[in-house]
């Protein structure tokens, strides 16, 4: 346990806007791009943890929650005229809102079973958005070029998304070691450990597992709505994409899951093996493959990840890598 | 009264586990609830602390009835338990487990108070230097006085005790059999489950008997020992044995 004035806790938030600082400073657009997939990854990653890495439930739908808030906040800045920051916040509170509503459905649901309706929440998100027609049905929306006008320009525009975006991750990951170091946390780690025993230690886990989902969804719809108001539309092909369900698990896995550190190191590892990989003639075709091995081989062998392995090498480092 | 327990019975499918089970159970008392193999004596736990709903009969405690309630409640309200099969929580250190105990308790203590109340503890029980280690890798002996620890640092009015001496050698009996009587020195009331018949029957204030999900006897350990009808139900009616040996039917 840490506490708010201990360094190790203040880490990876540090870690994150001086990152987002830096590319700031050097102003170039190629390195906003490129940090700012890395960085919505990390925001991901991190949000994703809070329910697998702290309460133990394993969901292939994260993704969902960046696909219903990217769209609830595109919806309202291309048919409201909302501004940006408002309708990211937006996207969060009905992303909230939505795993609430579908956390008294599954939360019920434990282990496998739970995995497996989670994937088919997203493929039912996928299906009713493709129909529903103030959202655009399959063809999805597209941002009026106007719409950049207010925020000075289109160039001006990407830099506020991508300063909101190192924001709303660096709330991310410092929610996430919020969340570890408190007592709530606790109880969600004696959720993930032995459920039953944590009812019977007093544990109210209906509670503690609804607003653990909540809080897990909040940040993706925040994400999506940046994400998708950088690209300029949105459609259901892009907003529901299970593979990067699958991906965020890994990154999660790979960097250690339960730690606040672990899903920043293993989103940077994961994305820049696929970078790799998908500019490799080799590789190119694989990386989903790949991705699956990567997976398997963490499971087997290294299942604390990245950070639970230097923690093991390296005693040291334990107080700061948490 | 500490606990009251009315008339409760539960039927799981075709198996009646619980049929009208009523006893009361004294502030300060230490009670052992013992009988055969699958008398319904765990069952009877789960439906007190709330973990099973009785399909009968009533729970009450310190006055309150908690019939129906979730466990969680039974906890704030002061209830602890061990389990017989431990399951300390793996991963997480020994303090940290005991944190826990202390967070959802009785007080519902923040992480930095529980600290101290976990730290003392772990002392009383001898677990002072394994504080840090992952509570998946003590051994047996000190995963039962963890789960001693945890259920302790709720500060708990009962503390249900499910078989804490099993698995134990003698000289770890007769130091939980220590901890057991100072626990309840300190003002804690004690139900327990227990097999290891000597231990059970120094400990306990009064005993009652459980086959087959039924109340068979109550007493001081002495009266306990001479009833025919426990007799019977452990060992079976040697009665019996004589009809067989002379042809006849049990």
């Amino acid at each position: 346990m840490k506490r708010w004035y201990q360094a190790g806790f203040w880490l990876p938030v540090a870690i994150m806007l001086a990152w987002g600082a830096a590319v700031w400073a050097g102003g170039e657009d190629a390195a906003r791009e490129k940090a700012f997939t890395l960085i919505m990854f990390v925001g991901l990653a991190s949000s994703l943890n809070i329910l697998l890495g702290y309460t133990g439930y394993v969901s292939f739908g994260h993704i969902v929650f960046f696909g219903l808030g990217g769209y609830m906040g595109f919806y309202l800045m291309a048919v409201c005229a909302w501004s940006l920051p408002l309708a990211a916040l937006a996207g969060g509170v009905v992303s909230a809102l939505i795993a609430g509503l579908l956390g008294l459905a599954v939360l019920r649901l434990r282990g496998a079973y739970f995995a497996l309706a989670t994937i088919g929440v997203n493929e039912a998100a996928r299906s009713f958005v493709s129909n529903f027609e103030p959202f655009g049905g399959s063809t999805g929306m597209s941002l009026n070029f106007s719409v950049y006008q207010q925020y000075g320009g289109a160039g001006k525009a990407l830099w506020l998304t991508f300063a909101l975006m190192v924001a709303v991750t660096a709330s991310a990951v410092l929610v996430s070691a919020m969340i570890k170091n408190s007592r709530f946390g606790l109880g969600l780690l004696a959720i993930r450990e032995d459920e039953d025993a944590a009812m019977v230690m007093g544990v109210r886990t209906p509670r503690a597992k609804t607003i653990a989902y909540m809080a897990s969804a909040f940040f993706p719809g925040v994400i999506g709505t940046l994400y998708f108001f950088k690209n300029g539309n949105v459609e259901p092909g892009d907003a529901f994409q299970l593979h990067m369900s699958i991906e965020l698990l890994v990154m999660v896995m790979l960097g250690g899951q339960g730690t606040v550190l672990g899903p920043l190191l293993g989103a940077v590892t994961y994305q820049g093996m696929r970078g790799y990989m998908l500019t490799s003639p080799l590789f190119k075709d694989l990386h989903l493959a790949v991705a699956g091995a990567v997976l398997l081989l963490i499971v087997l062998f290294v299942p604390a990840g990245l950070v639970g392995w230097l923690r093991g090498y390296f005693p040291k480092l334990r107080r700061a890598l948490e | 009264m500490m606990l009251e327990v009315k008339a409760v019975g539960k039927r799981f499918g075709g198996l009646q586990a619980l049929k009208g089970v009523t006893f009361m159970l004294a502030e300060g008392e230490i009670l052992g609830l013992i009988g055969p193999n699958g008398a319904g004596k765990t069952t009877l736990f789960n439906t007190i602390n709330g973990v099973f709903r009785p399909d009968t009969g009533r729970i009450i405690f310190r006055g309150e009835d908690l019939t129906g309630q979730p466990p969680w409640e039974a906890a704030k309200r002061g209830m602890a338990r061990t389990y017989q099969v431990v399951r300390p929580l793996n991963e997480l250190s020994v303090l940290e487990n005991v944190i826990a105990g202390a967070c959802f308790g009785r007080h519902a203590l923040s992480v930095r108070k529980a600290a101290v109340v976990a730290a003392e503890v772990l002392e009383m029980l001898g677990l002072s230097k394994q504080t840090c280690q992952p509570a998946g890798s003590l051994n047996v002996a000190e995963k039962k006085r963890l789960e001693l620890a945890r259920g302790l640092a709720a500060r708990p009015y009962l503390l249900l005790l499910d078989e804490v001496l099993a698995g134990l050698n003698p000289s770890e009996i007769s130091g939980m059999v220590d901890i057991i009587l100072k626990i309840r020195d300190s003002g804690i009331t004690i139900l327990m489950i227990e097999h290891v018949m000597q231990a059970v029957m120094k400990v306990s204030d009064r005993l009652i008997v459980l086959d087959d999900g039924e109340l068979i006897a109550e007493g001081r350990p002495s009266e306990i020992t001479n009833n025919p009808v426990v007799v019977r139900a452990y060992l079976g009616d040697p009665r019996d044995a004589e009809r067989l040996m002379a042809g006849g039917r049990a």
